[in-house]
């Protein structure tokens, strides 16, 4: 295993975090540095890999042992990208996070379970086989709860709470149809279980629990009873990281069984799914548009982006619909992650993120409200950024398969993001006066959530060559069974 | 029907029963012991569904997958005590509140 072998960068994908997570907890004073290295050494790898599975993906055996007993990580275009995603939006908390921690006096113990956070994270991204996929969704839940419970307020423990009731729940209905699946074909590696697995009845019981378990861990309407509590009391940072990455992370493995496994489920499982995305979209606006509190708002805005990823679904058979959706579950990952970084600036400024009182905010903070715009800009879709060529593709998508009425859903969900988005907007632009000034806000915080913004909007820019390698032909998907042309 | 599909049907009921626990128990405690009750229903059936082929022993892959089950559940169970204790020296009302309120 040499620097040049691919299968070592998947390695160090996983290892890097998870030394370095031992590292911080062992020597806290240097934790900054580490996460540093770390975060910088993970992008680097993340880009190689997305560069070199473009011309095929990438499999290795840990210790050689191969499947069933060991454990194999495997690459291709989908995870190139997410890899990359996720990489970024950690880079971007890992150099705002210094700021934040010190002024709301958090513990030591976010700098080792945000590692671990994100060694979980890629190893899922790189898990080959469903059970793997399992116990990485396990360790991103665990240490994703613990990251809630950091901000160590009652609401706060409440809400990591109920995020980690939930969070089980939906793991043993996951593993009960892992146990179906493994027991009716024998194989849990999703390349062979796409192959084998055919329309028994065996597996249309796995692909109820499974979809239901990752649709309750990816907060799919109604079953986003979590996530408002436990994304808006966590640290801005944290809630970056959850909203940006954790809720993909269920998203991203329904989207490896759908594409592989469950190619031939039922339209109309494909369709429910579907409405429950418009109902998510609907409500998750509506509810954004009554909340009182920014942080509140922004967690309704991501409860109403994933009815988006959700019209996935019904459309799984149209030609655009792969791209358009990684895209979106990139795009909006690095808008939503800005804006929360962004208001994670305005409460450390104001003390409090109640949108009738965010007065003077534009005045004060300029570059933070750029920030919020910019990435309240994207979720909304307009161009150039990611988001505006994801829904273009999604509409498109509808289009194709003849099923418009999805498209006319795309558009008011984007109609109703920007009546929310504006709402605060107009809030920062009132003049009345501030009886004193704010908390001073840490250069590194304005700058990086104002950094991730332009690169959420400069995403649709880049989208063309990112787009060419997502359209590639994987290797146990549906591509690769002649069904994209 | 032979013996291990029984068991495998009895561990279904224990998920279901305590999915149901879950659901409507008041009580965090409860509902952290119903989920410990789902997990043994599922490694239950893990177990009893191990003997795939008429062979000389069961498949090793699913006592592996319920090994590290039992791990994970651990880990969680402690975790989730934490927060409990937590929320309890804190002293203030657990279950029902609602996340979308707040002032």
């Amino acid at each position: 295993m040499s620097a040049a072998d691919p299968g070592a960068w998947l390695v160090w994908l996983v290892m890097s975090p998870l030394i370095a997570a031992i590292l911080v907890f062992l020597v806290p004073r240097i934790a900054f540095g580490i996460a540093c290295a770390n975060a910088l050494c993970t992008t680097a790898l993340a880009l190689a890999v997305l560069d070199r599975v473009a011309e095929g993906p990438v499999r290795y055996a840990l210790g050689g042992w191969g499947a069933p007993l060991g454990i194999d990580l495997y690459a291709d275009p989908l995870t190139g990208v997410m890899l990359v995603g996720a990489s970024f939006v950690l880079l971007a908390t890992t150099f705002y996070a210094p700021g934040y921690l010190a002024q709301a006096r958090i513990d030591a113990l976010y700098w080792p379970l945000v590692l671990i956070l994100q060694a979980a994270l890629n190893a899922l991204f790189l898990a080959a086989d469903i059970f793997n996929i399992y116990v990485t969704l396990e360790l991103l839940g665990l240490s994703a709860v613990g990251l809630v419970a950091l901000a160590d307020r009652t609401r706060a423990i409440a809400a990591a709470l109920r995020y980690l009731l939930a969070s089980l729940v939906a793991s043993l209905a996951y593993l009960l149809g892992v146990a179906i699946l493994y027991h009716s074909h024998g194989v849990l590696d999703l390349v062979a279980l796409a192959d084998s697995a055919t329309g028994t009845p065996a597996t249309w019981a796995a692909l109820g629990l499974m979809t239901t378990g990752l649709a309750i861990k990816g907060a799919l309407f109604p079953m986003h009873f979590w996530l408002p509590g436990a994304h808006s009391y966590a640290p801005a940072p944290v809630s970056a990281l959850l909203s940006a990455l954790v809720v993909k992370a269920p998203f991203y493995v329904l989207l490896r069984l759908w594409l592989g496994p469950f190619f031939d489920a039922p339209p109309e499982v494909g369709d429910l799914l579907g409405v429950l995305g418009v109902a998510a979209i609907i409500w998750g606006s509506v509810q954004a548009l009554r909340q009182d509190r920014l942080k509140l708002l922004i967690a309704y805005s991501t409860v109403a982006q994933i009815g988006f990823l959700f019209l996935f679904f019904p459309l799984v058979k149209a030609h655009t619909i792969v791209q358009g959706i990684t895209l979106l579950m990139l795009a909006h990952a690095l808008a939503k992650a800005a804006m929360f970084l962004a208001a994670g600036n305005i409460i450390h400024y104001l003390g409090h993120d109640r949108i009738h009182d965010l007065h003077r905010v534009a005045k004060e903070l300029p570059l933070t409200l750029a920030a919020f715009g910019i990435g309240g800009v994207c979720i909304i879709g307009l161009p150039p950024s990611g988001n505006f060529i994801a829904k273009w593709l999604l509409i498109e998508a509808a289009f194709d398969s003849g099923e418009w009425g999805w498209a006319v859903v795309v558009v008011t969900g984007s109609l109703l993001s920007a009546a929310y988005v504006f709402r605060v907007i107009g809030h920062a632009f009132t003049l009345d006066d501030v009886p004193e000034a704010g908390n001073r806000v840490a250069r590194p915080m304005v700058w990086t959530a104002f950094l991730l913004s332009l690169v959420a909007l400069t995403l649709g820019l880049f989208a063309a060559p990112l787009l060419e390698v997502i359209s590639m032909p994987v290797a146990g998907t549906a591509d690769a069974m002649g069904i994209f042309p | 029907m032979t013996i291990s599909v029984l068991y495998a049907l009895v561990g279904v009921a224990l998920f279901c029963i305590s999915l149901y626990s879950v659901i409507v128990g008041p009580d965090p405690l409860r509902k952290v012991l119903a989920i410990n009750v789902m997990s043994s229903g599922v490694f239950l059936v893990l177990v009893s569904l191990a003997r795939r082929a008429p062979g000389p022993g069961p498949d090793p892959v699913p006592h592996a997958m319920v090994i590290t089950g039992i791990v994970v559940a651990v880990s969680a169970t402690a975790l989730a005590i934490v927060l409990i204790q937590r929320l309890h020296t804190a002293g203030a009302p657990t279950a029902a509140e609602d996340p979308g309120d707040d002032s």
